[in-house]
């Protein structure tokens, strides 16, 4: 494991009480290939822990109530919410945020498509709608079904603009950029580019 | 939120262990219960992550399933055997929430999710008997909209904001449990408890008792099932009224229904009054209405709600004929 890094003990986010040695934890996290080795209080959100201790703030905190998705980030390749999630749940497993998807030879191919079609207006979402597509592409190739789905026996998923806004849709735009956002995706999946190995990835693969 | 330990149970054994601890709580995807935290609505002092139990989904020698209770949502969903045997458990869990949450959410946690009601969650604002027992119901004055038609009391008028469990009703499962006194089985159905005065009070578990499995008998060859749910927006919203159901026909007479609501009720409401108004009756437009009828007599609406009464009769009605259709 490389980049090993000790922080001091934590002040955790705003909370209620005092705490004891049996509310905090030590924990490795690996995140986009490096593993960190943290303590933490056990009340700390997985978002917040990559914010604030691993100097990671490309991920977004939005509504931190799991409703717009801008903390999205890729669990072993499967799209989560980070604000919902505690951090000593993902202990051990493989975390990617948006800084562990370009690659050596620059951007992700969805990053440079978000640029082509204008695919925000502030920015704020889009960690989390890049992270979140890269996900869906994951799920699509699987031939996982959505509420729109009629035919539960397909092995494949064909996805249309309604497929993709469906399974899309906890990703929230507050500019309203959807339609380039969709766009983005769409091309880049139609290119066959959107499940495109991640720095984790290829990090893990070299160790 | 307030500080609590943590310990990722290795065995059910251990959580069951664990879990005994004064103000212990079982933690799955956290999706709702960390939510409740962060409001402080939620308290625990020791959570027990059960995330690494069983998640397997086993096909059982009668020909029924047995889903372990931390398979995520998304796994069951897409799951082979659930899509093909059981595709309005599918369908259901594919209309909830968003793919980010089907991907954390586990199977126990989805059965033991609390309302959404606003004024439950408003732990600073509002008052709330099912928060804080005794204090009364900022709801049944309130903004109701979303508020329950059927099986409420004076003192709660929340919904059960499940979608999974809807179809899980109409499927007949029955929810494996362990506890410190043992295993023994509840019917998903008998699970929820209605609010009458003590709405804290939702389920028949007892402390300490961990939900490890659910099992779903054999589905039957000619029968047709789908979910059907109604929101506010076309994706990523909590029903108003939703309908699960299952349907055999034989020779355009229904041989075997079976029917569950969601958004209607303080729990998983099975349509027993329609069931018995059908069977045995032809499967027609007209007797699907009388019996989506017959199961909303009982309905009563709070001063936003109203709506949902005639909806939840034309939702009922369009999915059963649906069903007959794709039957027939």
């Amino acid at each position: 494991m490389d980049n090993m890094t000790t922080p001091p003990a934590n002040p955790a986010t705003p909370h209620t009480g005092g705490t004891t040695p049996a509310h905090t934890a030590h924990i490795t996290l690996t995140v986009n290939g490096s593993a960190h080795r943290l303590t933490i209080d056990t009340r700390t959100a997985l978002l917040d822990t990559m914010r604030e201790h691993l100097a990671l703030p490309g991920t977004k905190k939005g509504c931190n109530q799991g409703a717009c998705g801008a903390c999205t980030v890729l669990v072993d390749g499967e799209r989560v919410l980070s604000c919902l999630a505690l951090a000593v749940q993902y202990a051990g497993r493989s975390i990617t945020t948006v800084e562990g998807l370009a690659g050596e030879d620059g951007l992700h191919p969805l990053q440079l498509a978000f640029i082509e079609h204008d695919g925000f207006q502030c920015g704020y979402c889009t960690p989390g709608q890049i992270c979140s597509a890269v996900g869906m592409a994951a799920e699509v190739a699987r031939g996982v079904p959505s509420v729109l789905t009629a035919d539960l026996s397909a092995d494949t998923v064909a996805l249309t603009q309604d497929e993709l806004r469906e399974r899309m849709s906890g990703n929230l735009c507050r500019c309203g950029a959807h339609n380039g956002i969709v766009a983005a995706i769409a091309e880049t999946h139609a290119a066959g580019r959107l499940a495109r190995s991640t720095q984790t990835d290829l990090r893990e693969a070299a160790e | 939120m307030t500080p609590f330990s943590y310990a990722r149970a290795a065995d059910t054994a251990e959580a069951v262990r664990l879990g005994a601890a004064d103000r212990a709580k079982y933690l799955g995807g956290g999706t709702n219960l960390v939510d409740l935290m962060r409001e402080t609505v939620e308290r625990p002092a020791a959570l027990v992550d059960v995330t690494g139990l069983s998640a397997a989904i086993e096909a059982r020698d009668d020909g029924g399933l047995l889903i372990g209770a931390a398979a995520r949502n998304t796994a069951v969903a897409e799951h082979r055997a659930v899509r093909l045997g059981h595709p309005v458990l599918a369908r259901a869990i594919l209309a909830g929430a968003s793919a980010q949450i089907r991907n954390m959410a586990t199977v126990g946690g989805n059965i033991l999710q609390r309302t959404r009601c606003t004024y439950f969650y408003d732990d600073d604002g509002s008052r709330c008997n099912k928060r804080s027992p005794g204090q009364g119901c900022d709801a049944i004055g309130g903004f109701n909209r979303n508020h329950a038609i059927l099986g409420a009391s004076s003192a709660c008028v929340a919904t059960h904001p499940s979608d999974m469990c809807v179809a899980l009703a109409a499927l007949d499962a029955t929810v494996h449990l362990q506890g410190p006194q043992g295993a023994r089985s509840v019917p998903l159905t008998a699970l929820h408890r209605l609010p009458g005065d003590h709405p804290e009070l939702e389920t028949v578990l007892q402390p300490g008792e961990l939900i490890t499995a659910v099992a779903l008998p054999a589905p039957s060859v000619a029968a047709r099932s789908t979910y059907r749910k109604v929101r506010d927006r076309a994706s990523y919203a909590f029903a108003l009224v939703s309908v699960a159901a299952v349907l055999e026909l034989e020779r355009g007479t229904v041989k075997e229904v079976r029917l569950a609501l969601g958004g209607v009720a303080p729990k998983p409401w099975r349509a027993t009054k329609a069931e018995a108004a059908l069977r045995g009756n032809p499967a027609t437009e007209r007797s699907f209405r009388a019996a989506a009828e017959a199961e909303l007599a009982d309905a009563a609406p709070l001063r936003d709600n109203g709506f949902k009464v005639e909806l939840a009769i034309r939702t009922i009605t369009a999915v059963l004929g649906a069903l007959a259709e794709e039957a027939a």
